[in-house]
């Protein structure tokens, strides 16, 4: 098995959580524990371990899912591969 | 899944504990030093001091007694002695402790003095102690137990790995016909409604909803919202952004299987088996006092970034997937998942990792937090005192 840089909750999920370090530029492969597939990416930033990476393109306000769930929204436009946190993706609660 | 078995101390009302305590119980904060005078010159005594008891009032006071009752009622205290400043409220948390046919004793420092309370309440600790220690560990049933469970200082392989686990865990101790007890009410904002779906009854569903309503009424009612506070500064830190995101990996840890099958009151006493929900602080420290006080006899508590709470009276299991946080704070963790994110173990493979752990602290085993001096005992305050 390749190394695994990065989980995904579910198969509809725009987010994966980095299980390793992972560098800007590197091309980083993924388990969907949901179905057991693999997807990959190209990292745009450096991500630290339990970080997020966006999977796909997202517009500003799109809502972001994880677990298939809505976790927040897009607070700027966010390129698949970025570094996802609080400075790009904001609650909807408060 | 079999039921397991293991060797715990049957107490006198068919309960079972998992330690073997004499607690020196403070009805009330001046009563402190009486209690921790007493604690000094008896050995095997637990003390319990806390910063309450004076003028609490309405609903805040109910659970005030119910938090104090429900601690020296709980399965893993053998015997107990209580001090406060004046006889009848002391003689009230006896009272409610004496109904499990436990050895209970209270002492008054009004009319007495310190000194005087100190060396009565210390003979009668000395007689109790010597009980406790004559009690011996016999086999119980896995269905006996009553389990609680709460994160801390969470990240995202919280929800990726340890909270799940201990889900699987949860829905074994429910399937043996034991009873577990999960919580953190604003912390599962994001995921109310998938907890709401998972309530056994429309009642029960109701009083879930309203609980957590309440709750958020009361913080918004404070002119604020949780940003900041929840996520926390660790939770960010591990990588998690928002309260859906938190709360979401939170409530992995109701398994997947057991219906909710009450809505409990702070530190209230689930009235069956299965698994309950109980309206509670996220603090970890009042979270895990509530649930002792509703009678779990052990916790299960997975953390992220490395939270090392305690509790005097339950052993807290402490189970951690984060591989930095395994490395930097290792005496702080009972159960290592970092496999989990290696892939090198599976999610049922770290259930039997925890369960088999659980069991070892059942039997009496010392948890970290134990060996490590960890005795957070925190009452949950309502509102101000009069």
């Amino acid at each position: 098995m390749a190394q695994t840089n990065f989980f995904v909750h579910d198969k509809q999920d725009h987010v994966g959580v980095a299980v390793t370090d992972i560098k800007a530029g590197e091309d980083v492969s993924g388990w969907v524990m949901e179905d057991n597939s693999t997807v990959t990416v190209k990292s745009q930033n450096d991500i630290p371990l339990g970080h997020k990476i966006a999977l796909y393109d997202l517009d500003q306000g799109a809502k972001v899912l994880k677990y298939n769930v809505v976790i927040g929204k897009a607070s700027q436009a966010v390129k698949k591969g970025e570094h996802m946190h609080t400075h790009n993706l904001r609650t909807l609660r408060w | 899944m079999t039921e397991p078995i293991f060797y715990g101390y049957k107490r006198e009302n068919g309960r079972v504990g998992v330690r073997n305590h004499v607690a020196i119980l403070a009805l009330d904060d001046i009563s402190n030093a009486a209690v921790e005078g007493v604690a000094s010159i008896v050995q095997g005594t637990l003390p319990l001091p806390h910063a309450y008891g004076r003028l609490q009032f309405g609903e805040d006071l109910d659970l005030f007694f119910r938090t104090m009752i429900g601690t020296g009622c709980n399965p893993n205290i053998a015997a107990c002695v209580v001090i406060g400043i004046e006889p009848n409220w002391t003689n009230k948390i006896v009272d409610g402790i004496a109904k499990t046919g436990k050895p209970v004793a209270g002492f008054a420092i009004e009319r007495n003095g310190q000194y005087k309370t100190i060396e009565t309440a210390a003979r009668k600790a000395h007689e109790f102690v010597q009980y406790a220690t004559e009690l011996k560990r016999v086999e119980c049933r896995g269905s006996e137990l009553t389990v609680s469970v709460k994160c801390g200082e969470s990240d995202t392989t919280s929800g990726l790995a340890s909270n799940p686990t201990v889900g699987v865990v949860v829905d074994r101790v429910v399937e043996w016909g034991g009873t577990a007890i999960f919580g953190e009410t604003s912390e599962i904002t994001g995921g109310e409604d998938i907890v709401a779906e998972r309530c056994a009854t429309p009642e029960v569903k109701e009083a879930f909803l309203k609980m957590h309503t309440d709750y958020m009424n009361l913080i918004e009612g404070q002119g604020v919202d949780l940003l900041g506070s929840q996520p926390t500064q660790g939770n960010i830190a591990g990588g998690l952004t928002t309260i859906e995101e938190k709360a979401l990996g939170n409530i992995q840890k109701m398994g997947r299987k057991a219906m909710v099958k009450s809505a409990l009151k702070e530190a209230e006493a689930p009235k069956g088996t299965g698994l309950h929900f109980m309206n509670s602080s996220s603090a970890a420290a009042e979270m895990v006092t509530l649930c002792a006080a509703g009678g779990a006899v052990v916790h299960l508590f997975p953390t992220g970034q490395g939270n090392i709470v305690g509790n005097p009276v339950i052993p807290v299991v402490k189970l951690c997937a984060n591989p930095i946080t395994v490395a930097t704070m290792s005496e702080h963790i009972d159960v290592d998942l970092t496999g989990l994110l290696r892939r090198e173990m599976d999610l049922e493979g770290a259930g039997d990792k925890l369960m088999d752990m659980m069991l070892r602290a059942c039997n009496g085993r010392m948890m970290s937090a134990e060996i490590l001096g960890h005795k957070e005992f925190i009452m949950t305050k309502l509102y101000p005192s009069a």
